[in-house]
Order: C-alpha cells, then sequence, then structure tokens
C-alpha cells in the first residue's frame, strides 16, 4: 500500500505539471456549466427559474375537471411548479411547449370520464419542452401516477358494479370517483415533490458537466499505466521491492484522488461562481463517491482491454462522452422514451442526476437509495472485470 | 556457494518455437563485474530480465545476496540495482524528481535519501542539471540518468544491460569511469553488451553468449587462450590466392591458412616479426599484397573462433 501511495503521488505531481488537471479537473466543466446555464438557463431572469405548466381538457368531464383543478392545482400549491395555464385546444398549448413558455402540457383526451367510469383504459398525454428534461419528467410522473390511480379505481368500480348486478348511474359514478381521488391526490402530490424536485438550470448543467468530465479525468490515472510500460519504468517499478499489484493500486488510487479533487472544486467553484445549490452535502459527498469509483472501474476496464495507451485513451473518451449523453448530461433522454430511456438507466450519470435531483427536492441520505445501488452496480460489473483482466498487464 | 552475490542455474526461456535463453548458468562472487558478451538476440535481456524476476522462466533458478529471486519477490529484490537498455525514466519530472521517487520507493528513509541522490547526481555528472525535466537532456544524460536510478540505493548487485549504446564516446566513457569506480567500491555488476572493448576493460570474468547458451566463460587470458595466442592476419590481394597457399603454410609460425576470392587469412604465432617474411613468400608465389590487417587476440576473435561469426553484423 505504501509502493501504491508513492506511485500515486508521483503520478498527480506529473498530472498537475502538466496541468491536464485543472484544464480537464476544473476549467472545461466549470467553464461548459457557466456557458451552458447562460445559454439555455433563465440565470439572467433571476434568481430561480420559473415552471409553468399548460392543460388542455378536451374531456369536459368530471375527470378532466378533476384533474386540472383538484390535481394541478395541489400541484402548484405544493409549490412544485409556478403557475399552470389552461387552454382551449392541443395546437395552442403545443405551441406554446415548443416555444419554451411552457415546460410541459397535460392534455386530457376526450372522453376521459366516460373511459374511468366503464374501467377502460385511458391516458393523459403530456407534451415536453425539449429544453426542460426536469419539468418533463415530473410532469410525465403526476399523469402517470394520477391515470394509473384512476383507472384502479375505475376497475374497482366496475368490480363492484358486477357483483351487485347493476351499473350505478352517470352522476353516481362521477361522485364516487371523484370523492376517491380527493382523498387520495394531496398525498400521491407530496410523493411527487420530494422525488423529482427538478434542479434549477445552473445547478443541472454544473452537476452534469461535472459528472461528464469526472468519467474524463479519472482516465489520466489508469491510463498511466499503459504508459508506463509503453516508455519502459513499468519494468523498473516492478523491479522495485513491492508487490506487482502495487503498480495497480497506485494508478486506481490516483484516478480516485483526482475525481474527488476535480468533484469537490467544481462543486465549490459553481456554488460560488454560478449560484448552483447542491443540496445537502453529506448526501452530495456520498453521491460524488459513487461515481467516482463507477468512473474509476468503467475506465481501468477499458484500460485493461485496450491494447495501447492511444487506443485506450480514445476509448475512455468515446464512452465519457457516449454515457454523459444517454444520461442526459445534454439533453434529456428520459423524455425521448422507449430505447434511449432503457440505456440511460444503465448510466452512471442519469443515476448521479436523479440522486441529486432527489436531494434538491429534499431527500437525506435515505432518499438517494434508489439511485445510489444502480451506480455502484456499475462500478462492481465494471471494476471487477477489469480487476481480472489488469492482473495481466502487470503480469511477468 | 559462500561469497557469490549471484547464482543463476540452468536458466531456460521460450517465445513459442524460439529458445531464447537455453540453459544459462554463471555466478557472480562479491565485488566481482561480470560481462555477458553477445551479438544482438543473444538473450542478454531475457537473461537480465528472469535474474531481476521481471519475466517468468521456463527453467532453472536464481539466488542473489542468499535469497531466491522469483516474479513474486518483494524485499529480495531491494538487493540489486537494475538499469533496462532502454532509458527508462519519467521524462516530465526532472533529474532530482526522478531519483527521489525512485529513493521512496526503495524505501530509502528522507534523511538517507536527500545525500544519496545528490551523491548519485555527482556520480552521473548530473549535478548542474539536476532541476531541469529530464524530457530536456540530451541522450547521453538520459543514460546516465537512467544508470543513477538503478544505482540509488546502494544495490549488493548492480545488472546493467547495453548501458551505452548509442551515447558519443565522451558519455560513454563517464559511463565506463563510473562503474569501474563502483565496481572499486565493492559494488558486484553484471554487464551487458555487444562492445568487446567494453567487457575487456570493465569485467574480471566474462561469458561469451550467443543463441541462448553461454559459449565460453573465463578471464579474459583465459578466454583468449583458447585461441591459442595467435594473432589472425588478414592480407588482401589483386590475385589468384591459391599459388600462396602452399608456400605460407610451411612457414614455421603459421598454423593455419584459409583462402578466399581476393584474400588470405592466416593464424600466426608473432605476426608483428614473420609478417616480413610471410608478405616475401606471398610475393614469390606471384601473389602481390595490397593491405594487410593484424587482428591481436582478443575477445572478439574468441567469438569469431567460437561461433564462426562477428560480435557485431
Ligand atoms: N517478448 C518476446 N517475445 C518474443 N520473442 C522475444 C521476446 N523477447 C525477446 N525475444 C527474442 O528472444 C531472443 C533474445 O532476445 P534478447 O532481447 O534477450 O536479446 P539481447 O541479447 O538482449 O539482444 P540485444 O543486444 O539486441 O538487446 C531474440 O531472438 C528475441 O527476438
Ligand atoms: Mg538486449
Amino acid at each position: 500500500m505504501r509502493a501504491a501511495v508513492l506511485i500515486a503521488l508521483k503520478d498527480l505531481r506529473q498530472r498537475v505539471r502538466d496541468k491536464s488537471f485543472f484544464l480537464w479537473g476544473i476549467v472545461a466543466p466549470v467553464g461548459l456549466a457557466a456557458i451552458f446555464s447562460l445559454l439555455l438557463g433563465s440565470v439572467a431572469d433571476g434568481d430561480s427559474i420559473s415552471t409553468t405548466f399548460g392543460a388542455v381538457d378536451l374531456d369536459g368531464g368530471e375527470q378532466g375537471r378533476v384533474f386540472v383543478e383538484e390535481v394541478l392545482g395541489a400541484v402548484e400549491d405544493a409549490g412544485v411548479v409556478d403557475g399552470i395555464e389552461v387552454y382551449g385546444s392541443r395546437d395552442a398549448a403545443e405551441a406554446e411547449v415548443s416555444t419554451g413558455a411552457l415546460d410541459a402540457a397535460f392534455v386530457i383526451p376526450e372522453g376521459f370520464t366516460a373511459a374511468v367510469a366503464s374501467g377502460g383504459e385511458t391516458a393523459i398525454e403530456v407534451i415536453g419542452y425539449i429544453d426542460s428534461p426536469i419539468g418533463t419528467e415530473v410532469a410525465r410522473s403526476i399523469a402517470t401516477r394520477y391515470v394509473g390511480e384512476v383507472n384502479g379505481v375505475g376497475a374497482a368500480i366496475g368490480t363492484v358494479a358486477a357483483l351487485e348486478g347493476a351499473m350505478p348511474s352517470q352522476a353516481d359514478l362521477d361522485e364516487m370517483v371523484s370523492g376517491i381521488l380527493q382523498i387520495s391526490s394531496p398525498l400521491r402530490v407530496g410523493t411527487i415533490e420530494a422525488a423529482d424536485k427538478e434542479l434549477e438550470s445552473s445547478t443541472f448543467y454544473s452537476a452534469a458537466m461535472a459528472v461528464m468530465f469526472l468519467f474524463l479525468i479519472v482516465q489520466f490515472g489508469v491510463l498511466g499505466l499503459l504508459e508506463e510500460r509503453e516508455n519502459g519504468t513499468l519494468n523498473r517499478l516492478l523491479a522495485a521491492p513491492m508487490r506487482r499489484f502495487s503498480v495497480v493500486l497506485g494508478k486506481a488510487l490516483t484516478s480516485f484522488t483526482i475525481g474527488v479533487l476535480s468533484m469537490t472544486a467544481v462543486i465549490v467553484i459553481t456554488t460560488f461562481a454560478l449560484g448552483a445549490d447542491w443540496g445537502d452535502p453529506i448526501g452530495v459527498a456520498v453521491l460524488v463517491l459513487a461515481g467516482v469509483i463507477a468512473a474509476l472501474g468503467l475506465m481501468m476496464m477499458v484500460a485493461a482491454f485496450a491494447r495501447t495507451a492511444e487506443q485506450a485513451a480514445n476509448l475512455q473518451a468515446i464512452f465519457g462522452f457516449l454515457l454523459a449523453m444517454l444520461g442526459g448530461a445534454f439533453f434529456p433522454v428520459a423524455a425521448a422514451g422507449g430505447l434511449v430511456e432503457t440505456l440511460s438507466k444503465i448510466t452512471p450519470h442519469a443515476w448521479f442526476l436523479r440522486g441529486l435531483g432527489d436531494l434538491a427536492g429534499g431527500a437525506g441520505l435515505s432518499g438517494i437509495v434508489g439511485a445510489l445501488w444502480p451506480i455502484l452496480l456499475f462500478a462492481a460489473v465494471t471494476g471487477g472485470l477489469a480487476a481480472i483482466r489488469l492482473r495481466k498487464v502487470v503480469a511477468p | 556457494m559462500a561469497g557469490n552475490i549471484l547464482e543463476a542455474r540452468g536458466l531456460r526461456k521460450t517465445f513459442g518455437d524460439l529458445v531464447a535463453v537455453d540453459g544459462v548458468d554463471f555466478h557472480i562472487a562479491e565485488g566481482e563485474t561480470y560481462g555477458l558478451l553477445g551479438p544482438n538476440g543473444a538473450g542478454k535481456t531475457t537473461t537480465i530480465s528472469m535474474v531481476m524476476g521481471l519475466l517468468e522462466r521456463d527453467g532453472g533458478d536464481v539466488v542473489v545476496d542468499g535469497k531466491p529471486i522469483s516474479t513474486s519477490s518483494t524485499s529480495a529484490k531491494a538487493a540489486i540495482g537494475y538499469v533496462p537498455q532502454d532509458i527508462a525514466i519519467y521524462p516530465d519530472l526532472t533529474a532530482r524528481e526522478n531519483l527521489d521517487f525512485f529513493g521512496r520507493l526503495y524505501g530509502m528513509p528522507s534523511s538517507t535519501r536527500k545525500q544519496r541522490v545528490d551523491e548519485v547526481l555527482e556520480i552521473i555528472g548530473l549535478a548542474d542539471r539536476a532541476g531541469d525535466r529530464s524530457e530536456e537532456y540530451s541522450g547521453g544524460m538520459k543514460r546516465r540518468l537512467n544508470i543513477g536510478i538503478g544505482l540509488l540505493h546502494g544495490p549488493r548487485l548492480l545488472m546493467l544491460d547495453e548501458p551505452t549504446v548509442g551515447v558519443d564516446p565522451q558519455s560513454r566513457n563517464a559511463i565506463l569511469e563510473s562503474v569501474e569506480r563502483l565496481s572499486r567500491e565493492g559494488m558486484a555488476v553484471l554487464y551487458t553488451t555487444h562492445y568487446m572493448e567494453e567487457a575487456e576493460r570493465l569485467c574480471d570474468r566474462v561469458g561469451i553468449i550467443d543463441q541462448g547458451q553461454i559459449k565460453a566463460e573465463g578471464t579474459r587470458g583465459e578466454l583468449v587462450a583458447m585461441v591459442g595466442g595467435r594473432d589472425r592476419v588478414h592480407l588482401a590481394t589483386t590475385d589468384r590466392t591459391e599459388p600462396a597457399v602452399g608456400p605460407l603454410q610451411q612457414h614455421p609460425s603459421v598454423d593455419e591458412v584459409t583462402a578466399a576470392d581476393g584474400s588470405l587469412e592466416l593464424l600466426v604465432r608473432g605476426a608483428a616479426e614473420a609478417l616480413p617474411r610471410l608478405l616475401e613468400t606471398a610475393a614469390s608465389a606471384g601473389v602481390s599484397v595490397t593491405s594487410v590487417d593484424v587482428v591481436e587476440p582478443n575477445l572478439e576473435a574468441v567469438f569469431l573462433h567460437l561461433t564462426g561469426k562477428a560480435l557485431r553484423d
């Protein structure tokens, strides 16, 4: 272990000297976060960005009214959004969304109430603004949960009716359903708030750039192993009185340290310079550590399977950018749905950002467990493969 | 055996079908300088790598300072200083930082380390450039730093793998001088080279290695005696050479004559005295000699004798 620490200290000195740490670990993430928040966020408008949802009630029945007035009203009262605008047509709402005036809009389809009453399947459509991934995500989750519940209620009423041998009248039904929904909706909105509160844009971009560059900078440590093999110093290290695996440990330690230092620097700088609000420090620290370990696992795995340092560096950069993109560091992939959304769930980036969102919503350590374990699983799988393979790099 | 700092027995290494090292045995006594002299591809680096425990061997064993060395050895390696054939230094660190890093890695306490780094910088002649990044050094300076790292921790056995390849004569001389000095101070040295002069100058004993085998071993005197202490005389002619072969063979100081197209090779005892009469003999046989080359017995001649080829291609 002593030898590993010495090797890591030597590497850190080299990385500080060639300025790669400052460029990739601090300047690039902070710079890009600043640019993105200025361009895409509404930092210039005021202290915090506002979220506005639109609603279009094509149903005109009882259930549509309940959703718009009761549910969305409660969401607004709870402070999750700053305003709810009602529109007469889908096109009108969509136009507002496409300009970004609305973060997302709900469209309650024709026949919604009837479908609920008969226990049929129905859905509320959500139109999301491309640059408001989190707002869109919140809207989707409100709609999904509401519809899920409504469908459940509808099914239950249908079952009761079947058992009693008579269908209740339409008026009775409306009353029953809205009665049930009114009881449960405030509770539901409370849950939504805690889990999915959006990150303010400067915080979002700070976090997104930090985690993206985390993966890119962590490679410097493990790449060193291949570089030392190529310039002959690896043999020199192996000739010294220490265990062979200490070299691998040393490189991992370098990567880990670089990752933690970079994240810490970016968090501190963006907090003061961009007004980013990272949330509960302990929760953030835990997420950062998990993220660093995941980055380390991936980059060690790539280094272990590459033939040359150059090849490894290229692959690592590709993986770094690809996962950041899939993970939603640039644009909202969660709202894209389908395969992309599924793939994004593999990336530590997506879970890191989600964990931060949870923290921003007021969740404590226990609230981010759901985001932590996918990150750690990713770290375990990649790191495990790397450890097996890396033994070969230093094998006699 | 008592008094041996290194004992290597039956070293063997194959790469696929190629037998790179084929049953190499040698030992080095305390304070002795031992040379492995052989051409490119002879197996010198492979041998050193197995002694150092860097390369898994297919057979044989190595004991250094009484401790067996294998690829999983740790503390036993501290007795060895290793100078790889290819320069292995950190170009973005200064000479002092390079040395200091390896000093720490070898567990030198900081009190003695600083002093020893200064000492080594002096030995390798880099004291005045110690604070410059090593990427700014000349090839010879890099070579010297490469050596300095190996001897820093004061090993009992220093292994240098062709340490003078590609350096100017001045740097080469400086390197040879420092090896001589270390040897005088009692360090045992394993020195590989394909330069005959270096082996002759530095080594107490030399092992002549070719195709993975030590073909002969001994002091310079012992090895030269193998070619019978005879000089090799090369006569270049413009004529057909056969007419001179017979008369030259009759000559009392001539042991062997081989004729080739336009030249004659003779093994002669005391060439300096015999040469005028040899030229006369050739002339009277109708063969006129255009140039004469006399090679006194040396390791080159021994190598030629043992393998039938020159040390350098
Ligand atoms: N890793 C390897 N894989 C395959 N063959 C190898 C390997 N290392 C060495 N060899 C072969 O083993 C033989 C001995 O090589 P070695 O490097 O020991 O020679 P050497 O005496 O050090 O030569 P040089 O003077 O050129 O350094 C050569 O034929 C070489 O091609
Ligand atoms: Mg060699």
